[in-house]
């Protein structure tokens, strides 16, 4: 499955590394960074809790 | 005649009910039942302020998620129809860029994200678990019982904030003093101003020495944005203040009134000493604050152009209120609510709000509780109230909610 960040939506509260930090990085000002566009399902839950938490709605999960 | 009863009852035909509304008496930890009332009735509905103004409140939260990330609905405290929270505080001008929108606001606000990104806030935790046990050692080696809140969870915030920023050690004593008479329900204006006037010269003069001769800190990098030409002195002075007033209450409460629930719910309590993973502690910590919700009295905005939301319209010019305590206990979104459960998934609480202007400070919040509510109650387990509950004194009155003083023993 895809992972889609608009970083300049992004507001760096960093929740999404918490939430899946083999995914998500953030650069030297926190802002998000993607680690990988591509994800397996074993990377699906934290995905999507890292696309529920985000507080400006800036990360998407698109099937194929 | 029941209605025409039931509306004297309730002042005349008057029945746009007002807000804030008082808390139970005998449930200090959770929202007043009017609030849970309006939940229940609909996710929207017109309360009355202290002025006069008849805002919309909204306490569900699904809606109130939608409406926190949405760009019509505006922080900027000078809006048509902006909910003033009260008369106190009226008249305090803006504190920077909270109270203001985009673009503006992201461009101040990403002035000060980096050292909030996580790698940079794990690197602390050493620190404030350094702090946490000294001022621990300081409880146990003096007198019982103690005020929690003065020994304990106003002291570390100040401590960890102090870290952040870069204030050397030294300078503690003073740096707490003003920082107290600041956030105290008893200073005077004249006395808060004062107090707030001398930490802004001190961070002034501390920005100055950051700017000739920098280090790993907050005030180096907020003073190399007076470099690069992004802000002046008056401004990079006003962004330390900010930081340094947001995150001082706010944590200090939640230490304190988390202590005061958790001695109320021995089981919960006994989890959270009996374990050792971090990522249990972590959970427990987002149970505690949606749980809690300090930040009782609603993010509140002013509407900019019509919006259509749950069979409504928000008109433009409109005020809008979301109470995060009550969306936190939204039952469709967390089962049995009102049920403090350290073993819950609350992530996804709304405790910190939730859009552009979710705080800022949550990672370095949730990492200092983290290292409270994993150290506190397995350093000394036998903590326990020093007075019954119905004697602490919850602050009621209070921009944040808490308790003024939590006298415990061991």
């Amino acid at each position: 499955m895809k992972v889609e960040l608009e970083a300049d939506k992004c507001v760096a509260s960093g929740q999404c590394v918490v939430a899946a930090m083999e995914v998500f990085d953030q650069d030297d000002d926190g802002i998000a960074i993607l680690l990988t566009d591509e994800v397996g399902p074993e990377l699906v839950d934290g995905v999507q809790e890292a696309a529920a938490v985000c507080p400006a709605a800036a990360i998407r999960l698109v099937r194929p | 005649m029941a209605d025409t009863l039931a509306g004297a009852a309730h002042g005349g035909a008057d029945t746009v009910p007002e807000f804030p509304m008082p808390r139970a008496a005998r449930c200090p930890f959770d929202p007043p039942p009017a609030l849970k009332e309006l939940q229940e009735k609909g996710p929207l509905t017109k309360v009355r302020l202290w002025d006069g103004s008849e805002p919309w409140l909204v306490t569900r939260y699904a809606e109130q998620r939608q409406l926190l990330g949405d760009p019509r609905v505006s922080a900027d405290t000078d809006r048509p129809g902006y909910p003033t929270k009260a008369s106190p505080e009226a008249g305090e001008g803006k504190l920077s860029f909270i109270m203001m929108d985009d673009p503006e606001h992201a461009r101040l606000r990403r002035m000060v994200t980096a050292p909030f990104a996580i790698r940079r806030i794990e690197a602390l935790r050493p620190a404030v678990q350094r702090i946490v046990d000294g001022l621990i050692d300081d409880m146990l080696a003096g007198p019982a019982p103690v005020d929690l809140v003065e020994a304990f969870a106003l002291p570390l915030p100040s401590l960890v904030i102090c870290e952040l920023l870069g204030v050397p050690y030294d300078d503690h004593e003073v740096f707490q003093g003003n920082t107290k008479t600041m956030v105290h329900r008893d200073a005077t204006p004249e006395q808060r101003g004062a107090a707030s006037r001398e930490i802004a010269a001190y961070l002034a003069a501390l920005v100055g020495k950051r700017l000739a001769d920098p280090r790993d800190d907050l005030l180096s990098s907020i003073a190399e944005r007076i470099t690069a030409g992004e802000i002046d002195h008056r401004e990079a002075t006003e962004m330390a203040l900010l930081m340094l007033v947001a995150g001082h209450e706010t944590t200090a409460n939640m230490i304190a009134l988390g202590t005061a629930a958790l001695l109320q719910h021995p089981d919960q309590l006994a989890l959270l000493r009996e374990s050792d993973d971090p990522k249990f502690v972590a959970s427990a910590v987002d149970e505690l604050l949606r749980y809690l919700n300090i930040t009782h009295l609603g993010r509140r905005r002013a509407v900019t152009e019509d919006i259509e939301i749950a069979g409504q319209v928000i008109k433009a010019g409109e005020g809008v209120i979301m109470v995060n305590e009550i969306a936190n206990r939204d039952p469709e979104v967390f089962e049995d609510p009102d049920r403090l459960d350290l073993t819950r998934d609350a992530r996804r609480h709304i405790a910190f709000s939730f859009g552009v202007h979710q705080c800022l400070g949550q990672p370095l919040a949730r990492m200092e509780l983290q290292v409270v509510y994993g150290t506190l109650y397995r350093r000394i387990p036998t903590l326990r109230l020093a007075c019954a509950l119905e004697d602490v004194k919850f602050k009621h009155d209070a921009f944040i909610y808490g308790v003024h003083e939590l006298p415990v023993t061991w």
